[in-house]
């Protein structure tokens, strides 16, 4: 996983609250055997829309989602995460995340930022004022910069570092390499192994 | 689970956990971070698998333990003519992934048309490579299942098979523990699936979260392994993150003799550790449910969650009578879709399909069940009945004992195994409005094709309904005894 600790890119207004995971991604592509090229399947729906945001100049190329409240709600499908990445979005902005949505975003490596719905509002302003600026969030400061705005967001301890660390949950089990190879040495002899192949 | 397990009796759930701890989690701000826990067996099948090899490929890792992996085809795999390529381009490709995921990481596969092919649930046991006081995991929700052997086996996501393949650890918060105590005996024609169906109707779908369900006492204690793994395997449908049963004799033959149990001296040194995992006197679980064997009769879902169930003697119930208004709406939702009136008597329910088959019923014991009730009787000519042995070696027993014979006889179709029409991967789907009594697990709208309906039953029954037509008790086909 690459760590983040502050990043910029065109922002994305996605002015619509309980954006849930269905939306983020249909069941259809459920059955694809990679963990990448998903990018075509974002918003499958919405994107179908020449409206929709997306699908205009400069908002296409954006890599920070802002979206109204209650984000990634519904199904676990890690798949939501994995398509937003896809697509270019390192960051997602909201006041309030599904947690599992929320979950899922650290174990990628995307940031889901949680930002008072007041200032949402006043970043949606400024990305409509002014498509195409920049949004730089930074987690060191556990800040947000938007042409005019600048305010703060939330995010616990623990996924903070993770995220900076780049550490997914499977770099931070092997920091304990060590214990599992002990355990492993004092292991009964009787536990069952499936090589050589018995049948 | 304790903090302090070092002196307190303990549940047999507390004693596996224990003995898997290889980082224990830190208290901190006042929560304590996840155990990390050793896993012994990790299933694998083609669904919920390739994401989690692509991951382990991005990151140049390997599979940290092969020798405790073992893959296997089955929720996409035909049940018929299964010489021939997988018609359904996307299952073939899954299919596919899986086999060059397995050369590429050294993990043993065993694909369709092998003999140790078959529902991953089926397949750990048969070989033996399920045993007492293991952790097994797999990205799926019934390896509870396994739990029958006084395992800890739990159903994970695809990042969390990910990270089993990497590290052959699990980070896991403790489990609160439940028993469930069944006492008595059951009545003839009274089964495994009926326990775990009326148990799930008592404590609800929900009624299971955040526990590791330990099923217990003399009812429990009678039943075959075969059985007790029924009963484990619906601990999901229940909520609940696992379901165990104590290993005794029962299980120690099961297990005996299997291809990959342990002989010689580690299988003394095995059973010696093995008895020692029963819940110590005097250990508290968190919450106790208590249910009376003698008074089970052979139970049926009405309605499209697993908890919707009524013995088979009774009838729908009607929504109004329900006093939570949450279960009110899901129980009308749940009629409409099923199309089934208020205090229609259960056994009036004519079915199209007859479906004996999934990682729940469909082992050797159920085969013979079944069997044994259509033994020289005829089928109801309106129905299709379908059986779908729980692995490729389960067909070739039941094929020895000349079981398929007595199907075919009777008019049913003997298929391959496979996961099959327990959730329509493959072709073995419901048409839209067709009704099917069936020895799987979930009853969900959809679940066994689009606009499917499933009344979840045992094997005896599943077999006396395809003789009769409607929902039907064994004792309604056999003989009646001379007074």
């Amino acid at each position: 996983m690459e760590p983040i600790t502050t990043h910029t890119g065109i922002g994305v207004p996605l002015k619509a609250s309980n954006v849930d995971t269905d939306q983020i991604i249909p069941a259809v592509f459920l059955k694809r055997i990679t963990k990448t090229g998903f990018d075509d399947a974002l918003f499958y729906a919405w994107r179908k829309n020449p409206d929709f945001v997306l699908n205009q100049e400069p908002y296409r190329h954006g890599s920070v989602l802002v979206a109204g409240p209650d984000f990634g709600t519904g199904s676990s499908r890690e798949h939501a995460v994995w398509a937003l990445k896809d697509y270019g979005f390192r960051v997602v902005i909201s006041s309030r995340f599904a947690d599992i949505f929320y979950g899922n975003a650290a174990k990628q490596g995307l940031l889901a930022a949680k930002v008072a719905q007041p200032d949402v509002e006043l970043i949606f302003k400024e990305l409509e004022t002014e498509p195409g600026t920049e949004i730089t969030v930074d987690l060191e400061s556990r800040t947000v910069i938007c042409g005019t705005v600048e305010t703060t967001f939330s995010i616990d301890n623990y996924t903070r570092w993770r995220l900076m660390e780049g550490l997914d949950d499977i770099s931070l089990t092997l920091r304990q390499e060590e214990a599992i190879s002990t355990y492993e040495a004092t292991r009964p002899g009787f536990k069952p192994t499936t090589l050589p192949a018995r049948t | 689970m304790a903090e302090n397990m070092a002196d307190k009796p303990l549940t047999l759930a507390e004693k596996v956990w224990r003995d898997h701890i290889v980082v224990r989690g830190e208290e901190k701000d006042g929560e304590r971070s996840p155990d990390l826990l050793y896993i012994d067996l990790h299933l694998v099948h083609e669904v919920t698998s390739p994401q989690a090899f692509e991951g382990l490929r991005l990151a140049g890792r390997s599979v940290r333990r092969p020798d405790l992996t073992i893959a296997t085809e089955d929720h996409n795999t035909p049940t018929l003519e299964i010489d021939k390529p997988i018609a359904d381009p996307v299952s073939r490709k899954q299919v596919q992934t899986l086999r060059t995921n397995a050369e590429e990481f050294g993990i043993r596969l065993h694909s369709l048309g092998d003999a140790n092919q078959g529902i991953v649930h089926v397949v750990g046991p048969q070989l033996g490579l399920t045993q007492p006081g293991m952790t097994v995991v797999c990205g799926d929700s019934h390896t509870s299942t396994h739990g029958a052997f006084g395992s800890l086996a739990m159903g994970i996501g695809t990042s969390e098979v990910e990270h089993v393949l990497a590290t052959q650890t699990l980070p896991l918060k403790p489990f609160k523990t439940m028993a469930i105590t069944v006492n008595g005996t059951l009545k003839p024609g009274v089964s495994a699936k009926d326990i775990i169906l009326a148990v799930i109707a008592k404590i609800g779908t929900g009624g299971g979260q955040g526990y590791v369900l330990e099923y217990r006492g003399s009812a429990i204690e009678q039943l075959s392994m075969e059985a007790r793994m029924t009963i484990c395997n619906m601990s999901i449908e229940a909520g609940a993150r696992a379901g165990m049963v104590a290993p005794d004799e029962t299980t120690f033959n099961y297990v005996q003799g299997r291809p990959h149990a342990p002989a010689g001296e580690d299988w003394d040194a095995a059973v010696e550790y093995w008895r020692s995992l029963r819940t110590d006197e005097g250990a508290q679980f968190d919450a106790e449910v208590i249910l009376d064997a003698d008074e089970l009769e052979p139970f049926v879902t009405w309605g499209t969650n697993p908890g919707q169930g009524v013995s088979l003697s009774d009838a729908v119930p009607d929504p109004a009578t329900f006093d939570d208004p949450v279960d009110r709406e899901s129980a009308e939702r749940a009629l409409q879709y099923m199309d089934l009136a208020p205090g229609t008597p259960m056994k009036d329910i004519r079915v199209d399909t007859v479906f004996l088959g999934s990682c729940t019923n469909a082992r050797l014991e159920d085969l013979r069940a079944a069997a044994e009730i259509i033994r020289g009787r005829e089928k109801d000519p309106d129905v299709r009945m379908i059986v779908v042995p729980g692995s490729a070696k389960v067909r070739l027993d039941a094929e020895a004992e000349g079981l398929d014979q007595v199907f075919k006889d009777f008019g049913a179709e003997w298929r391959f195994a496979g996961c099959s029409m327990c959730l329509g991967m493959n072709p073995d789907q419901l048409a839209p409005g067709e009704r099917c009594a069936s020895t799987s697990n979930r009853n969900f709208e959809g679940r066994q094709g689009k606009g499917g309906r499933t009344h979840l039953v045992s094997p005896v029954v599943a077999a006396a309904t395809a003789i009769r037509g409607t929902l039907s008790a064994p004792s309604d086909v056999l003989q009646p005894q001379a007074a």
